[in-house]
C-alpha cells in the first residue's frame, strides 16, 4: 500500500511539474536570445482553451495538442511583432499580452464551461513498465510528460551543440556584436519567441487535456508567473528547469499529501520556499559574474535592439 | 399673440404633456449589482448566485437592471469594484466571505446605497448579512457518505478555515459517524476557493490515501471529475454537478438564492428595505438538494429523504448534544442545540472524533 502511495505521489508531482516544464523551457530559449517575455501566462491560457475546444469538437488528441501549439504561437507572434519590429518595451508588451490572453480566453471560452472531455491518459511502455516500483512510476506516465522531458533535452542540444544555438546565445549576450558580424538578430529572436509561445501553449493545454477534463477561465492560476521565476531559479540552464519544476510543482502536491497524513507544515511557508531559493540564486549569480560560466543572465535580456546599419 | 410666441407656447405645452405622460407610465427601475468571487462558469458557488440574479431578472423584468462582475479577487481590488458599483446602483450583493471589510468600508461611505454581504457577520444600517445553513446540507450528505463508504475514509477538500467551512466539516462528520461509528475523515486545505488544477491534485491525494467518497468546499467541478475518473463517489457542491460526475455524484447541495434576492430587491423598490441578518436553511428553501442518484441503495436514499423532510420541518438540528469539542471539553449537553451566535457563526473548533489537527 505504501509503494502505491509513493507511486501516486511521484505521478502527482510529474503532473504538477509538466506545465511548468513546458512553459519554462520555452521561456528559457526566449530569454537566452535576449528577450524577456512576460506574456507566458496569457499564452498558456489560450493554449489551454484552444486545445480543449479542438478535442471537444474532434476527439483527436494530436490535433488538440497541435492547436494548443498554434494558439500559443499566435499570441507570441503578436509579442514578437510588437517588440522586434515596432521596438516596444518588452516588459509592458508582455504584461499587456498576459492580460489580453486571460481576458480573451475567458470570453471565447464562455460556451465551453459545461463541456467535459476524455483526458489524454497515460501510456505504458511495454516491458519497461512491468519492472516493480520503477515501472509504474517512470515508464507509465502521460505521453505529454515524456514530451516535456524531450523538449528540455532538445533545447539543451540546440543551445549547446549546434551552431545556431551558439549564435542565439551570442545574440542574447551582445546583440550589437552579433549584428555587426552579420547575424540576423531579429530573425533569431522572432523564431525563439514563437517557440516560447508554442511551449507555453503546450503547458496550458496540459492543464485542460491531462489534469482536469474541464475548462475554466483563469485555470492556469498563475503558473505562467511561476514559470518565469523558474527560469531564473534554473539559472538559464535547461536541465535545471526539471529540478526547479519538480520543486515548485511538487511542493504543492507534497503539502497536500502531508495534510492527509496530518503532518502540519505551514502551507504558506512551503509556498514561499521556491521563491526564496530563487532570490538566493539571483544574489549568488551577481557574486559570480566575473567567472566564465553559462549560469549568468543573458547580458542583453530585455534590451531593445536597434540595428544601426 | 405673435406667431413666434404662439409657436413656443405650443411647443412648451406639447413638451410638458409628453413629459407628464411618460413620467406617470414608467418608474425608474431598481439597479442591482452582484460581485462574484469566481466565474459563473464554475458551475458551483458563483453559478448558483448568478442563477439567483437571473431569477430576479425573470420575475421583475424591466423593473430591475442587473449588473454582475465576475472573478473579483478578495483583496484591495474588491474595494475598487464595490465602490464603482456603489456610484450607480441601489443595492449591491457581495457574494464571498473575504469581501467583508471592503463592503463595510464602502457601505459607510455610501449610506444611501444598500449592501448585502454573503456569509459575513458585520452589520451596518445599510448593510445586511445573509447566509445559508449549508451545514444542514452537509448533515444529509454526511449520512449518505457514512453508509456508502467501504474504506471508511471520507475525503474532504476544504478551502479556508473560516466558521462556515468548519461548520460543514463538523456537521458532515457527525452525520456520517451517527450511521457508521468506524468512519474517519481526511481533510485537506487548499487555501483557494477556485483552482481546478489544485482541487484535482487534492482529490487525487485523498484518493491515494484511501478515501472512497469526496466532499468539497471549493467551487469548481474538478474534484467530481476526478471522482468519476477514479470510479468513486462524490457530492455536487452549491450546484447540481451530475453532468460532470454522472456515476460519481450521489446527490448535491444546491444553494437557492433566487427567492431571497427577489425579496431584497423588491424591498428596495418598495422602500421597505432594512438591515437584516438572514440565516436560512432547508426549511426556508435556501438549501436544496440535487435529485438522489440511482447509484445508491433504496434504504440509503430513504434515510436521506427522511433527513431532508425532518430538516424542512425543523424537527432535527444537525448539531444536537451530547457533543464535545476535539480536545474533549464539553460543548453541547444531551439534547441541547447551539445558538447562532457565538457557537455557529464563529465556530473555530473540530468536534470530538475528528483526528486531524485543527488548522491555524
Amino acid at each position: 500500500m505504501i509503494e502505491n502511495l509513493l507511486i501516486e505521489i511521484f505521478i502527482g508531482i510529474t503532473i504538477a511539474s509538466a506545465p511548468l516544464i513546458f512553459a519554462a523551457i520555452g521561456e528559457l530559449l526566449v530569454e537566452r536570445s535576449g528577450v524577456l517575455n512576460l506574456g507566458v501566462e496569457g499564452m498558456m491560457i489560450v493554449g489551454a482553451l484552444l486545445g480543449f475546444v479542438v478535442i471537444s469538437h474532434t476527439g483527436n488528441p494530436y490535433l488538440a495538442v497541435l492547436a494548443a501549439l498554434v494558439a500559443g504561437m499566435m499570441i507570441a507572434s503578436i509579442f514578437a511583432f510588437l517588440t522586434q519590429f515596432l521596438l516596444t518595451n518588452q516588459v509592458a508588451t508582455g504584461l499587456a499580452l498576459t492580460l489580453f490572453g486571460l481576458g480573451f480566453a475567458a470570453f471565447a471560452g464562455r460556451d465551453y464551461t459545461e463541456v467535459t472531455i476524455d483526458l489524454i491518459g497515460p501510456i505504458h511502455i511495454p516491458i519497461l513498465s512491468e519492472i516493480p516500483y520503477i515501472g509504474p512510476s517512470l515508464f507509465s506516465l502521460n505521453p505529454l510528460i515524456y514530451l516535456a522531458f524531450f523538449m528540455v533535452y532538445l533545447v539543451w542540444w540546440f543551445l549547446f551543440k549546434t551552431k545556431q544555438g551558439l549564435i542565439l546565445r551570442a545574440i542574447g549576450d551582445n546583440h550589437d556584436a552579433a549584428h555587426a558580424i552579420g547575424h540576423n538578430v531579429v530573425l533569431y529572436r522572432f523564431m525563439a519567441i514563437l517557440f516560447g509561445g508554442a511551449m507555453a501553449g503546450l503547458g496550458g493545454a496540459f492543464l485542460s487535456l491531462v489534469q482536469v477534463p474541464i475548462w475554466g477561465e483563469g485555470m492556469t492560476a498563475g503558473r505562467g508567473w511561476i514559470a518565469l521565476g523558474l527560469v531564473v531559479f534554473a539559472s538559464w540552464q535547461p536541465f535545471r528547469i526539471i529540478l526547479g519544476a519538480v520543486i515548485f510543482g511538487g511542493i504543492t502536491v507534497l503539502q497536500l499529501h502531508a495534510q492527509g497524513f496530518d503532518i502540519r507544515i505551514s502551507a504558506q511557508y512551503l509556498s514561499m520556499l521556491p521563491y526564496l531559493a530563487t532570490i538566493v540564486i539571483l544574489v549568488s549569480l551577481r557574486m559570480r559574474l566575473k567567472n566564465k560560466t553559462n549560469r549568468t543572465v543573458p547580458n542583453c535580456l530585455g534590451r531593445i535592439f536597434h540595428s544601426t546599419t | 399673440m405673435s406667431n413666434r410666441r404662439f409657436s413656443s407656447v405650443l411647443k412648451l405645452s406639447i413638451l410638458s404633456v409628453v413629459l407628464a405622460f411618460t413620467g406617470s407610465v414608467s418608474a425608474d427601475p431598481v439597479k442591482a449589482a452582484f460581485v462574484y468571487i469566481g466565474p459563473t462558469g464554475d458551475h458551483g458557488w458563483t453559478f448558483a448566485h448568478d442563477q439567483g440574479a437571473k431569477y430576479v431578472k425573470e420575475k421583475m423584468g424591466d423593473d430591475v437592471v442587473i449588473t454582475t462582475v465576475e472573478s473579483v479577487e478578495e483583496n484591495s481590488d474588491s474595494e475598487r469594484v464595490i465602490t464603482s458599483l456603489a456610484r450607480k446602483n441601489d443595492i449591491i450583493f457581495t457574494t464571498s466571505f473575504g469581501y467583508m471589510n471592503p463592503t463595510v468600508k464602502v457601505a459607510k461611505r455610501y449610506p444611501d446605497v444598500k449592501f448585502e454581504h454573503a456569509t459575513g457577520y458585520m452589520l451596518e444600517d445599510n448593510l445586511s448579512v445573509y447566509s445559508a445553513r449549508f451545514y444542514e446540507g452537509r448533515h444529509v450528505i454526511g449520512k449518505i457518505a457514512g453508509r456508502m463508504t467501504k474504506s471508511n475514509v471520507i475525503g474532504y477538500i476544504a478551502s479556508f478555515p473560516i466558521p462556515e467551512v468548519i461548520r460543514g466539516i463538523n456537521s458532515a462528520y457527525l452525520a456520517a459517524k451517527s450511521v457508521n461509528p468506524d468512519v474517519s475523515m481526511k481533510i485537506v486545505w487548499v487555501y483557494t476557493w477556485y483552482d481546478p488544477g489544485k482541487e484535482a491534485d487534492a482529490a487525487n491525494a485523498l484518493i491515494a490515501q484511501g478515501a472512497d467518497i469526496l466532499m468539497q468546499h471549493t467551487d469548481s467541478t474538478a474534484p467530481i471529475t476526478v471522482a468519476e475518473e477514479k470510479g468513486i463517489y462524490a457530492f455536487g457542491q452549491a450546484s447540481n454537478m451530475r453532468e460532470w460526475g454522472p456515476n460519481a455524484q450521489l446527490t448535491g447541495i444546491i444553494d437557492d438564492w433566487g427567492p431571497y434576492y427577489l425579496a431584497r430587491v423588491q424591498a428596495v423598490k418598495d422602500g421597505t428595505w432594512t438591515s437584516s441578518d438572514t440565516f436560512d436553511g432547508v426549511k426556508q428553501g435556501m438549501v436544496k438538494f440535487a435529485p438522489m442518484n440511482n447509484n445508491m441503495p433504496v434504504d440509503v436514499k430513504n434515510e436521506a429523504m427522511k433527513a431532508i423532510i425532518d430538516l424542512s420541518m425543523g424537527a432535527i438540528h444537525p448539531f444536537t448534544g451530547p457533543i464535545n469539542k476535539q480536545d474533549g471539553t464539553p460543548w453541547l449537553a444531551e439534547g441541547e442545540t447551539p445558538p447562532n451566535f457565538p457557537d455557529l457563526l464563529t465556530m473555530d473548533f473540530y468536534v470530538e472524533g475528528i483526528d486531524s489537527k485543527y488548522p491555524n
